[in-house]
Parts: structure tokens; sequence; C-alpha cells
């Protein structure tokens, strides 16, 4: 019974993924609320997408990370730690979703700002149906890997 | 006095909320007064009390309007006992017998109503739903109404409603005859007539009451003029409304009153618009104009002017036919709505029809019926529907014997069988119809088909919809919508206080609802049951009370309303115009800009507008000009701002100045502004800062920007680089950059559009410019591109001639603002993509920063759940927008087709010229998100699949080979023309704004035009016959056969028009005829034929009148006038001609023959 890096991991990849699940019930209840015609897209994906905000004069951009990249950031900074932990089996686990982030942010339509949700498109259809699914998904895999990660840091904790 | 009679009866009726159909858009007070009693007084005093009435004056608002209205329904009731309806039932005198005792004491004014209840007048009802356009108003009726509206004034604005006199007229006009008679419409006159007016009588009184609205190109003519004065005088708003009026006029108190069928008193409909008038019009002269002005035309007499001093400026103007006989009332209308000057447009004598017939003829059998059976109970509204209404309609006894009427319910079998002949296209070679492809016909009851929606403003891919999404599957064709709802056409233009619409899906009232009884309505898309409003129960156009299904609202698939106050967010914006030019270096040496200031100065008392209106002017290079026309300065004065990079607008309130009152500084500046740059030698281009610039300029009001770049944008924010590869023009693999290369267009369109800026981009480049980029700008804000490849005033005349036309129609047609359209659909179906230029706002919202006639939507549906429940599938498109006079008005389109449960209806019912459009915009998506190749994939995919899924599902067949449904035939034909289209083309050079520029007019076009540019239509000119030609006013127009596009069909001696939409090639053979090239082009010989000839010159002779009234035909149907080139069979030109035959091999495509095999080989696999 030590308090190892690998169980200091978990912890914190616990409480992270509290906050990813919170992202992912946000990203649902926001699509939802477009498809049922509450918000107009370009206020959604205003606030999807991380807004970048020119001060004037002042060539500083700053980007005010608002829900998609910080979800994409926290979960490449805790499969980061899991490889430090060398905890190979939760890294792998984790591996296809951050492949997943990897290729959707590389394929994002926006150009001129960091986001994945163009407001000309997003209404179409197709987009819609897979951004629910998408967020649906990513609720489940969040909370699957919750209670793992709830095990894991217990089963660090007990049997070292 | 009796005015407050009437309400309270309604009030006890129980009709209580009908009156708000609105449901939670309608104005609140509506519902207020309505359902309780103390509230309703208000109305009263509306129109007879006088401590209300100074309430008046101020309410400008328009939705208190309503409440005036319900209580004329009342008064319209009282003479239901005569009328045909089931309320007819009540004795005389207390025609309400049916009403509750609970109505309340009635004042001093019910006692009144009481005792005289048959004379209690049937007011003139007239056109006051009809906001009836000036339009239709002959000039010398326009000379009376002043001379009408002049007693108003007297008693300026408010006061005449609420003054106690105006209640007292209605009082008086019962004692009193005389007056009465007088005050009378002369519509009413006809009706005086006695018994409920059979349908002659109907008829006349719709068309009086409806007029027409000319919108466009029907505007031409007297009719046109007529209109714009009326606008220009009433302009300050609301105020042509009062018009309504429509007068007081009483009926006579002869005895037939009783007989007589409705009224309603027209001024009470007076609506908000005519009290805003009222108020508005303080003095004489403003009174004066505001009738003149006023929309609404109805039926009534000058006499009645004078008499209702009260009704003032409501009062209704007189309308056309007075005092006229019936007949002639209608024919007069007929024939101010459509001038003889008016060309004979094929186009325009469709849409004529439905409309003129309206009243009569244009009735199904059913409600025909009704009138002879007033004592039965309802009529027959129920009945209107097709069998699937049928079970609502069964507890009316009057079924039995209105069901006969309905008749051919079950379609048409016959034609269903031709359309599903199997034909093998390996072997029938000669597909082509005689005359181009009209659009299948929805297979409904022949009632529904009158009233459906014209196929030129609404098409649906199927005309049979599929049950369920599987049977769509199985059936492998696209499901969606083909739009055009802002084209010129003439529609019935309703003004009402409520705008009856569903209260859970909103939708509006249309043909297809069905009516439960005389108090409900079943919605037709969402089913839920809704009150039918008190103020809808009075039926302008019969002027009866009690037949809500005999409102043009339920009987024009088609209608528009002008809106009240409810559906504004923010008061309706003026017509606001920048124009954003080019002066670079490169732009002088295109000398565009001549052309473009002449234009201009030619058009400039065209342009839609009103005395609001507003235009700026903007100049870029490499700095970004301003000009100060404020009126009062005695010359421009330009402002120049050089900090691209931050751009400012250096004055607020001079830059954009109102057109009428700085009209000479306006016109300096045009005159001036050609010589200003000649010297330029500024070569660079900072358009994004100029946008910016006007981004900002327009962001107050909103309104139209026309930009006009000639070349790449090389400074400031969103600066583009030349991104095409010449050398890959021609290539067969993929083509590159279809996307755009920033964002920064899409971002600022998108601001645009969310302040109302509509960006219209006209590209005049002569070389490569990025319109795949530049086109986002006009894409997202619901503008339109425009481009001219090559674009030069003296080595291109061809294009400088388009530029010229295209401008002139650009300049004057109709536009709409701060625009949305949403489209609904019957319940189980949903929106799946949107194809056009605008921005989607919701799952069936479109905001339309401009709205024009000119640009046509695209609807991909899909279907969720299954429609087994509903025999009958429909969709509404209604589009909210403010016109160039600052009205908002909604345009409805209602479109209704049958649901089918089997494969083979659904084959029979394929459209397949909407089909080819909706694929068109279905592969150009495809193609900038993918690539080309997977579009051009996706095509040939789409024939084949279609052609497999037909074998498969026609087990019987014998003929092996490529057999397709006989509707379908021309599918693959299509199909092989889209992929030899600029857009989706390979292997052949193709420059890529060229293909870019295809793509926008494919997403934008009208199908009829978009058909042209995929096929064009072949005719062969020097052999023409009189046989089967038309005969429009007192030209032949002859109408040859369509050809193949098939270098086979062309013959040496021969001529041969082909008609590709914006251009029209006549292709001379080199043994044609001496007659034809001496009569028609007027050249001697084959050889002295002008290489470059682009017109055909007016010669007398017969041949060449004939050849020139086709054109002409060809030419009236569509919106910019096409150009004209004459292509020898020896010159360079006739590549350009032959390109378009898409039956042909071409090096890099295949012929028609080929890919037929090519489509069969992939089915067998």
């Amino acid at each position: 019974m030590a308090f190892t890096f690998a169980a200091f991991c978990y912890m914190l990849a616990l409480l992270l993924t509290a906050a990813l699940i919170f992202f992912a019930i946000w990203h649902i209840i926001a699509f939802d609320e477009l498809k049922t015609d509450y918000k107009n897209p370009i206020d959604q994906c205003n606030t999807l997408n991380p807004t970048i905000e020119k001060v004037k004069k002042i060539k500083r951009v700053k980007i005010a990370l608002k829900l998609v990249l910080p979800e994409y950031l926290i979960h490449f900074f805790f499969c980061v730690m899991f490889l430090c932990a060398a905890e190979w089996l939760t890294l792998f686990l984790n591996l296809p979703l951050l492949a997943y982030h990897v290729w959707r942010y590389t394929s994002r339509p926006v150009m001129s700002c960091p986001g994945l949700y163009d407001p000309t498109t997003i209404m179409n259809a197709d987009i819609l149906a897979y951004c629910q699914k998408e967020g649906w998904c990513k609720l489940a895999f969040y909370l699957l890997s919750f209670f793992y990660y709830l095990y894991g840091m217990i089963y660090v904790l007990v049997s070292s | 006095m009796s005015a407050p009679g009437r309400t309270n009866l309604r009030g006890s009726v129980g009709y209580s909320q009908n009156s708000t159909p609105n449901g939670g858009a309608a104005p609140p007070c509506q519902n207020g007064p309505l359902q309780t009693y103390p509230p309703m007084y208000p109305p009263t005093g509306y129109y007879g009390a006088p401590p209300h009435h100074q309430g008046y004056p101020g309410v400008s608002a328009p939705g208190k309007a309503p409440v005036t209205n319900s209580a004329n329904y009342y008064q319209s009731n009282q003479q239901h006992h005569v009328a045909p309806s089931s309320y007819s039932a009540g004795p005389p005198p207390q025609p309400y017998a049916t009403v509750p005792s609970s109505a309340p004491p009635p004042p001093p004014p019910h006692a009144q109503y009481s005792q005289q209840p048959f004379q209690q007048p049937p007011y003139a009802p007239p056109g006051s739903y009809y906001a009836q356009q000036p339009y239709q108003v002959s000039p010398a009726q326009l000379h009376q109404q002043p001379g009408l509206v002049a007693a108003p004034a007297s008693g300026p604005g408010a006061p005449i409603y609420p003054s106690a006199p105006g209640s007292g007229h209605y009082g008086t006009t019962r004692t009193t005859t005389a007056p009465e008679a007088t005050q009378m419409g002369a519509p009413l006159h006809h009706y005086s007539a006695a018994p409920p007016p059979p349908t002659a009588a109907l008829h006349p009184g719709y068309e009086a009451a409806a007029q027409m609205t000319v919108n466009g190109k029907g505007c031409a003519a007297g009719v046109q003029n007529s209109s714009h004065q009326h606008y220009d005088q009433s302009h300050p708003a609301p105020r042509s409304y009062n018009s309504y009026s429509g007068g007081g006029a009483d009926r006579p108190a002869s005895g037939t009153l009783s007989a007589s069928a409705h009224s309603s008193p027209g001024r009470h409909q007076g609506t908000p618009f005519g009290f805003a008038a009222d108020s508005g019009a303080s003095s004489a002269s403003a009174a004066a104009s505001g009738p003149a002005g006023a929309l609404t035309s109805s039926s009534s007499d000058d006499d009645d002017e004078d008499e209702d001093e009260e009704a003032g400026g409501d009062s209704s103007s007189s309308s056309t036919g007075s005092a006229s006989p019936v007949p002639n009332n209608y024919d007069s209308l007929e024939g101010g709505s459509y001038p003889d000057s008016m060309p004979p447009s094929n186009d325009m004598t469709n849409q004529a029809q439905p409309y003129s017939n309206y009243g009569y003829q244009g009735m199904p059998p059913a409600y025909q019926q009704g009138p002879a059976q007033p004592t039965d109970a309802p009529p027959s509204q129920n009945l209107y529907g097709p069998s699937g209404y049928q079970p609502y309609s069964q507890p009316f006894p009057s079924l039995s014997q209105l069901s006969a009427a309905l008749g051919g319910l079950s379609g048409v079998p016959e034609l269903e069988v031709e359309a599903l002949r199997p034909v093998n296209l390996l072997q029938e070679r000669n597909l082509l119809p005689p005359r181009p492809l009209e659009a299948p016909e929805p297979d409904i009851s022949s009632d529904l088909k009158k009233v459906n929606c014209s196929p030129q403003t609404f098409r649906c891919t199927l005309t049979s919809m599929p049950q369920t999404q599987a049977l769509l599957n199985k059936a492998r064709l696209p499901l969606g919508l083909l739009l055009h709802p802002f084209r010129d056409l003439q529609l019935p233009v309703i003004t009402s206080n409520t705008i009856v619409r569903c209260r859970s899906c909103r939708t509006y009232i249309n043909p297809f609802v069905t009516f439960l009884d005389q108090r409900r309505w079943k919605c037709n898309l969402c089913y839920r049951v809704n009150d039918v409003p008190d103020e809808f129960m009075y039926n302008p156009v019969t002027r009866s009370y009690g037949e809500p299904h005999k409102r043009p609202e339920v009987q024009n698939s088609t209608v528009e309303f002008i809106a009240s106050s409810d559906y504004m967010l923010r008061p309706p914006q003026p017509a606001v115009y920048l124009f954003v030019l080019d002066v670079s270096h490169n732009a002088v040496e295109a000398g565009y800009l001549k052309r473009f200031c002449d234009s201009l100065l030619e058009n400039l008392d065209k342009i839609p507008g009103d005395t609001r209106t507003r235009v700026g002017f903007l100049t870029f290079d490499s700095t970004v000009h301003f000009y100060n026309l404020t009126e009062g300065l005695s010359q421009p004065q330009m402002l120049v701002v050089s900090d691209i990079d931050d751009v400012f607008i250096p004055s607020h309130d001079s830059l954009m100045v109102n057109l009428k009152e700085s009209r000479e500084l306006v016109k300096e500046l045009l005159t001036s502004l050609p010589a200003m740059f000649s010297q330029s030698r500024e070569t660079h281009s900072a358009l994004g800062p100029a946008l910016q610039a006007a981004f900002k300029l327009m962001s107050p009001t909103g309104g139209r920007v026309s930009v006009f770049q000639t070349q790449l944008p090389t400074l400031g924010a969103g600066k583009l680089q030349s991104r095409e590869d010449p050398n890959q023009r021609s290539s067969a693999k993929g083509v590159q950059h279809l996307g755009p290369a920033t964002d920064f267009y899409k971002k600022l369109a998108l601001d645009c559009s969310g302040q109302q800026i509509g960006v219209d981009l006209f590209l005049l480049s002569s070389q490569y410019a990025d319109l795949a980029s530049l086109a986002c700008i006009a894409k997202y804000s619901a503008g339109s591109v425009f481009y001219y490849p090559s674009f030069h005033h003296v080595h291109n005349p061809a294009q400088m001639e388009k530029f010229r036309r295209d401008l002139e129609r650009y300049l004057t047609r109709k536009i709409g603002f701060e625009a949305v359209m949403r489209i609904r659909c019957t319940k189980g179906l949903s929106i799946h993509t949107f194809h056009g230029n605008f921005f989607v706002r919701s799952t069936d919202l479109l905001s339309l920063a401009n709205v024009n006639p000119d640009s046509a939507f695209a609807v991909q549906m899909s279907i969720d759940d299954s429609l087994a429940d509903s025999s009958l599938a429909c969709f509404q498109a209604a589009l909210l927008y403010t016109s160039s006079k600052g009205k908002r008005r909604i345009r409805v389109h209602t479109l209704c087709l049958p649901v089918v449960s089997q494969l083979s209806d659904v084959f029979a019912g394929a459209d397949v010229q909407a089909i080819t459009c909706l694929l068109a915009n279905m592969a150009i998506d495809r193609s900038i998100s993918c690539s080309l190749s997977d579009a051009r994939d996706a095509v040939v995919n789409a024939a084949v699949d279609f052609a497999s899924a037909y074998r498969s599902s026609v087990s019987n067949l014998q003929q092996s080979g490529l057999v397709v449904p006989a509707v379908m035939r021309l599918f693959p034909l299509y199909v092989l023309a889209l992929l030899k289209q600029k857009a989706l083309r390979t292997g052949t050079s193709t420059r890529l704004d060229e293909r870019v520029f295809a793509m926008c007019e494919f997403k934008t076009q009208p199908l009829p035009q978009l058909m042209r540019m995929l096929h064009p239509d072949l005719y062969r000119l020097d052999n023409m016959s009189d046989q089967g030609a038309l005969h429009l006013n007192d030209a032949v127009v002859p109408q040859p056969r369509l050809l193949h596009l098939s270098a086979e069909t062309l013959s040496r001696d021969g001529a041969f028009l082909m008609d590709c939409g914006s251009v029209f090639y006549l292709w001379i053979g080199k043994g044609c005829g001496e007659t034809f090239i001496r009569d028609v082009l007027g050249c001697p010989s084959y050889a002295s034929v002008p290489s470059n000839m682009s017109h055909i010159p007016e010669l007398q002779t017969p041949l060449s009148e004939r050849v020139r009234a086709f054109l002409d035909w060809l030419q009236d149907n569509r919106a910019f006038s096409s150009t004209f080139h004459v292509v020898k069979d020896d010159s360079s030109a006739k590549a350009a001609f032959l390109q378009h035959l898409v039956e042909d091999r071409t090096e890099s495509a295949s012929s028609y023959h080929d890919f037929l095999q090519h489509v069969h080989q992939q089915m067998s696999k």
C-alpha cells in the first residue's frame, strides 16, 4: 500500500474524466438544442469552438479555450501521464480515442481558428446526427473509463 | 352602436378564442378582448363607442386592429339566416337564437341592433382582405380615390373610427334606406339581386375583391406606373393600407338585404395599417394620398366616401368595377392585370389562369354545390379534401351527395401505365418528347390538383411520396424539393388582422387543411385540430359569413400575406444599396466602370424602393474610398481611408444617403466616376478591407451590397494567392482547390447575414481570381454571383452586352430584405440538407439577408416515420420578407402530394428533371467535400442504381438490356449531360473559375434554367411549320420539335437554334438555304454572314417574323435576357456550340450509347 505515481495518475485521470463527462454531456445538450431550434448555429459554433479574440493593435492572439480543445488536451494529457507511469493496458485502451481526436482535428472544416464545427454545414442532417452520436459515444466511453480508473486506482493502491 | 351588440353576441356564441388563430404569435390583445366580455367592449368602442375612440388615434400598432375586425364578423352574422350557412336557422330578428343568453345586456346599441336586424347592412367587405393591389386599379379609378378620401380628411385620422358617428352610421344606415343605397358598392348591387348568390354573383365578387399583384415583369406596362405612384404617395409605411375600408358601404335597405350573403364593413378591417394611416394622415392631403396609394381597391362608389365621412381614410377606395355590371368588372380587372402590351409569355398566361378563373370555374365541385343547399347545414367544406379526408366529413349529411362530385380520386390509371411502360434504352433511340418536358402532375384528386402549387415554384422529385424510408431506398431515387419561392408571379395578396396558423406547428392555413366543421380545422402537417377564428369565418371573396373554406387562403396554394408587427423584429428596413467598385488599374483596363455607371444612371428610377431608399458608393484599389453625397453639397466628396489593416468609416451619416434627396449628387458621381480613375496605376486590390468597410457601413440597416471585382485580392485581410495551375486544367485526375482558400469571406458573409446584409458578387476578370474563395461572400449571405470571364469592353463585346443586360435586370428586379424562409412538411418527413445561397439557421429555417426573384433552392428530404396514416403529404414554404416599399410580407407556397405504398407508383410519379437537378446539387456538394471523381462516380451510380432497382422491382420483365420506366427514360441522358457540364467534367480544359461558377449556378438557378444549361433545347429553324403553333395576341409562335443533341441531327442545309439558357446559338450549315440566310439574317449568302453576328435583324419577311416570334417567346420565359450568337459551320466559335451536343463522343467523354453500355455493364456486376 503505497502512493505510487501510477496511483496518482489514476486519481488525476479520475478527476479529469469526471470533467470530461461533464463536457460530453454539455456537448450532447448543445447539439440537442441546436436540433430542436433553440440556438442559432453561429452562436453555437462560437461556444463550441475555441474563439480567438483579437486584442486591437496588440498582435496577440488570445485563445480562449472553450470546450472541444480542452477536452482533447485533457485527454492527451492523461494519456501521456499513463505513458510515463507505464500503465500500458490503460494507455492501450485510450489510444483509439486519442487517434480519433487527432484525426478529427486534422480534418476540421474551419480554417482560421482552432474550431471543429462550421456553422454553415452543421445544420446538415448528416453532420448533426454524426455530432450527436459522437457525443453519446464519448459519454459512454468516459463513463466506462471513469469506473475503470477507479478500479485501476484501487488496484494500484492495494497491490503495491 | 350596433357594434357593441354584435360583439356581445359573438362572445356569447363562444367564438371567443377563434379570433386568434395565430396562436402564440397572435397579438395578445386579440385574445383578451374576445374571451372576456369586458374586454370586448373596447372593440366596440372602436367602432361605435365614443368613449373608447380616443384611444385609437394613438393606436397605430397593428396588433390591436384585429379587434375591430371581429366586430365585423358579427355584423355579417346577422345575415346568416339568409346566407347559405347552417347558421341561417336563426329567426331573423334574433338570428343568434343560438346565442347563449349569456350575452351581456346589450347596451343601447344592442337594442338597436335587435330592432333592425334585417337592415343590418352587409358591409361592403370588399377588398379589404385582399389588400388588393393598386396595381390593378386603373388610372381612372385612382383619380377617384383621392376624391373619395378627401372626405375623411375633414375628420382627420383616427377620429374616423372611434367617433360615435361611426357607430351611429351603422344604425342609421339601416333605418335610412336612401343613404345606404348610395353607399353600397357596385358589387353589392350585384348581390342585391337577391338570393344567395349563385356562382355568377360570387364570381364577380371575387374578382372585384381579389386583385392580382403583379410582380416583377408583370408589372410592366401602364399598370406598373400606376403602382409606382401609389407607392410613392403612400409610402410612409403602413399608411397605404387604409384602403381597406372597403367601405362601409352598406347595402340598400331594400328587402333584398336579407337575401344578401354577406358583408362586413370593410372599413373595420382597416386593420392596423388602416389605423396607422389614419393617425399618420393628419392633413387632408395626406389622407388623400393614403387611400390612393392604398393597396386595396375594394368595391364601392365615390358616393360611399362622401357618405361615410366617419369612415374616413379607411373607407374603401373605389374599385375597378364599382358601378359597372359584374361582367364588365371582371373584364376590366383582367384587362388591367394583363395589359396587352405585356409580352405573350407562356409563363404569364399560365399563371394567370388559375387566379383569374378563380372565382368559379376553379372552384371544386363540392363547393359549387354548397350554396345550393343552404339549409343543409354546413356546406361541403369537408368534402373538399380527397378521400383521405373523408373520415372527418362523415358527420355531415351532405357528404353522400357531394362525394360524387369529387370524382377522380384514384387518379388517372392510363397515365400511370404510360409512365411505367418499360423502355429499353439500348433499342429505343428517339426518346425526346417533341416539346420540352412538363412537370408531372401529382396523382391527387382533380380538386386538389387545381389548387396545388405551380411546379415552377415548388417541385418535388417524387410526385408520389413513398410511404416509408424503406420504400424510398428501394426506389433508389433522391427525395427532395426544388423551390423558387420568390419568382416573379401574380398572386393574391391578403390583408387580414389574423393570419391563421396552426397552433402547434405554425403552419399557415392552406387549401389542404380539413375543416371538421364550421369552427375547427385540422392542420394537414401536424394534424392538430385548431379553432377557426372569427375573422376567418367571414369570407371577403363571396362576402359571406360562415364559409371559411372559401377564403382565398384556402383557395390558393400560393398567397401573400401582409404581415403585422408580430412578424417584425425591428421596423421594416428601407431599401439600402451599396455599390462597392474595384477601380484598380486592372478594372480600368477592363472598362466595366463606364458600363456600370451608365446602367445605373439609366435605371436609377427603376431601382426598387420608396422614399426611404438609400444608396452609397465605395471604391477601392489599394485604399478604400468613400463618397460623401449628403444633400446640399455642391459636388460629391471623396474620402480616402488608407489604413486598410483597420478600416474605419470616416463619416457616419453622410455616406449612405437618401436617393431621393441626393439624386443629383449621385448622378454627378456616376457621371464623373469613370473618368476619375482612368489614369489609375494602382494594381493592388484591397477587396477584404473594402468589404469590411461595407459591412460596417451597412450594419445599422442591412441591405444589399453589390461588389464588382476584377482581379485577385492582393492586400489586407482576405488576400488570396493564385492557386490554379494552368497545366492541370484538363487533368483527368482530380481537380484541386474547389473549396475556399480562406474562411475570411465565409466569416464575413456570416456577419453580414447576421446584420441582414446580402452581398452580390460580380466578378469581371480576365485572369484567375479565385472565385472559389470569393463566392463564399455571396453564398452565405444569400447573394448571387455573376461571372464574366475574359471581360473586356473592347475585345469582348459579347460579354459586355451580357453584363449590360444582366445589370439591367439586376438593378430593377424585385428584392426582399431581411428575409427568412421556413419549410415545413408533414409529420414524418424531415429536411436533410439545403442547397442554394443562404445561411441555415435551424433545421428548417433559412436566413436570407436578401431574397431575389432569380434564385432557387433545393432541399433534400428524408422520411423519418412512416406516412401510412395519411394519404397526402404536404410541404409548405413560407418566406417572410420586407419588400422594397418597407412592407413586411409573407409569401406562402403549399404543395400537396399523394402518399403511395407501391414501388411502381413511386416510379410512376418520378420527376426526371427535378431528380436530375437535385442530383446535380448533391454532386456539387460531394465534389467540394470529397473530390470531383467521387462526385462523378456518385452521379453515374445514381443512374445505375435506379436502373437496377427498376429491373428488380419488375419481376415479370421479359426484356433484357437497359430498361427504365418511360417516365424516367431521359434520366441516363441527363446524367450524361451532367457529367459533361463545366462543373463536373474532367479531361476537357476548364478554367477553375469557370468550373466554380458553373457550380454556383447549379446551386442557385431555378429548374427550367438549369435544365436548359444541362440539356439545351435544339430546334431546327429553317423549316418551321405552323403546326401546333401558339397564337399569342396577334403573333404566331411556331413550336418546332425538340431535336437530339447530336451532330447526327444537324444537317448541312439547315439552320439550328440551340437554347442553352443564358445563351442562344444559331448554327448555320454550309449548305443552308439562301432563303433563310437572306430572309432571316439579311445577308446575301452564307459567305457574307459575319462571324460575330449577335442579333437577328428585324426584317419584314414572314420567315424572319416567325423566327423572331419564336425567339422572343423563348426569351420571355426567363428573367435574364440571353445573348445570341450566330455560329457558322466553319467558324472558330463552333467549338462552343459543339460542346453542348452531349450525346456525342468527345475526346474525353463517352457518347450516349457508350454511356448506356457502361451503365448496363455496371448493372450486371
